[in-house]
């Protein structure tokens, strides 16, 4: 049985009003890596990603997620929305229920699971998450930082074969980035991280892949790309200032 | 560094806006909070019923409708001064009910020196005491039982799924549409503009169809987050049983009921 959970092949997309976004993507990940998507503004990372649960249709080429292909097909695409995990940038999206825990459990709800099953399930997503203690709280009552956390579990209840963060950094202060990042190692989980924060996808993937132009334009060890100057000048990328990949690396060992 | 005293400042909370939805609910321990949400529900729209039934020169009948009221408010242990301010929200029928006389057919009572039409008062007077007894039952109502309670009771007397899902989103998205409606203004007046006149109400409607689009696309991404998660157009709420002492709610109709048919035998 070969690993690979999500494999896109030759990938091309033009939006409806002509404006093409995607030139033929390559990329594959196997089970348990964790990458990095990184580009500059405008390279075509949202369209990519919303390729991989099949909200957008392939123009060219295909899209597997552990071995189901990515079309029209109804019965395919409700399997595909739940083998994929996305959690997307503003939770306000994601969280529409009046409880935490409801929301965490409208997922397994829909799939018909007894009360009991939902009820430990939700358990463990939100330990996981350490949201436990506010399962009853409103989702509006929450801070930013809570309010992500809780979206991530009612991605995880899903048991998702591979999760697509997009941005999951952003708004949040340092010390939630942090406490997202601690969560975020402890998963076991295929993860597809969609980011402008290099340093996060540093300290979190192994592996980078930047899309640029429609293209993937890099694809190798995250530390090689973060330190390939010629190559992250090209791709619009910045380090923050003061930040030196190397000596992050190596404190990170 | 030298510690300074914490200058406070004194707030008045006020109630309005960002909560909405849970801002109503008192949390007191009562009977009538215990009461199954959907009992109370029922028995809230039928006294309303009644008392909409009520014929308007039923003076008296009214009278006691109101004390059936307020023994409710009694028992419910809630603020009477908090409770009453939030009258106020019936102020558009008072309006109204006060005009009815005035611009009423056949002005011919002297009222201090003022003609006003008789069928008029009694109409209005009809509007404003069945818009004060409903507008009171509905407010005890929410001050009893969080919004999320109100939504499984609705869903409990078997309001259309759709229409409970729709209530749903309201009680959880008007807090985040007021947030953004609260940036836009702060945007707005951060560039020098207020709305004083008919001038800017171009500027206050092109916020309004902002939000509008804005609110929509919001609305399409949570309706691919739900996807994601296996919905499939229905939503689950509360099914909790009804018990024996919830049924007590009742008497509130009830009671009203046996006053209404006394009153006209």
């Amino acid at each position: 049985m070969n690993d690979v959970v999500l494999s896109v092949k030759e990938l091309a997309f033009a939006y409806p009003d002509g404006h093409q976004a995607l030139y033929g993507v390559d990329v594959a990940l196997t089970r348990g890596e964790r990458v990095a998507l990184l580009g500059p503004n405008g390279a075509g990372k949202t369209t990519l990603v919303m390729h991989l649960n099949g909200i957008l249709q392939a123009g060219h080429g295909e899209v597997v997620v552990a071995g189901l292909k990515v079309d029209a097909n109804k019965e395919t695409l409700k399997e595909i929305r739940r083998r994929v995990g996305i959690v997307f940038q503003d939770p306000d999206d994601q969280l529409f229920m009046p409880t935490v825990f409801e929301d965490v459990a409208f997922g397994p709800k829909n799939l018909g699971l007894t009360d009991s099953e939902i009820e430990s399930l939700v358990q463990k997503a939100l330990t996981e998450v350490g949201m436990l203690e506010f399962k009853d709280r409103a989702p509006h009552h929450l801070s930013f930082g809570q309010r992500r956390r809780v979206a991530l579990a009612t991605v995880l209840v899903m048991q998702p074969e591979i999760l697509i963060l997009d941005e999951p950094s952003s708004n949040l202060d340092p010390a939630s980035r942090r406490e997202l990042s601690e969560i975020l190692q402890k998963l076991d989980i295929t993860l597809l991280m969609v980011t402008h924060d290099l340093p996060y996808a540093l300290e979190l993937c192994e592996r980078s892949v930047i899309l640029s132009g429609g293209i993937i334009a890099a694809d190798g060890k995250t530390l090689n790309v973060l330190t390939d100057d010629a190559l992250m000048k090209k791709h619009r990328l910045e380090l923050p200032f003061g930040f030196d990949p190397r000596h992050a690396a190596q404190s990170m060992k | 560094m030298g510690t300074q005293t914490a200058i406070e400042v004194r707030v008045d909370v006020h109630e309005h806006g960002h909560k909405l939805g849970d801002h109503l609910y008192i949390h007191k321990h009562s009977r009538i909070h215990d009461l199954h949400p959907a009992s109370k529900l029922l028995a809230v729209l039928l006294f309303i019923i009644v008392v909409v039934l009520t014929p308007n020169t039923e003076y008296w009948t009214f009278g006691i409708y109101l004390g059936l009221v307020l023994s409710v408010l009694v028992i419910s242990k809630l603020p009477v001064k908090r409770m009453a301010k939030r009258m106020v929200v019936e102020v558009p029928f008072v309006i109204f009910a006060l005009m009815l006389p005035i611009f009423g057919r056949e002005p011919d009572v002297e009222v201090f020196g003022l003609s006003l039409s008789e069928a008029g008062l009694i109409a209005g007077f009809g509007i404003l005491a069945k818009a004060t007894l409903g507008v009171m039952a509905s407010m005890i109502l929410a001050a009893t039982t969080p919004a999320r309670d109100i939504l499984n009771a609705l869903a409990f007397i078997k309001l259309p799924n759709t229409l409970v899902q729709i209530a749903s989103f309201m009680v959880r998205y008007s807090a985040v549409v007021l947030d953004e409606l609260q940036r836009m203004k702060v945007a707005r007046e951060s560039r020098g503009f207020s709305a004083r006149g008919i001038q800017h109400w171009r500027v206050l409607a092109q916020s309004a169809g902002a939000l509008f689009i804005r609110s929509y696309e919001r609305g399409e991404r949570v309706h691919l987050a739900m996807l994601s998660r296996g919905y499939r157009g229905t939503m689950d709420f509360g099914n909790e049983r009804l018990e024996k002492k919830d049924y007590v709610a009742f008497l509130l109709p009830i009671l009203a009921l046996i006053t209404l048919i006394g009153s006209l035998l």
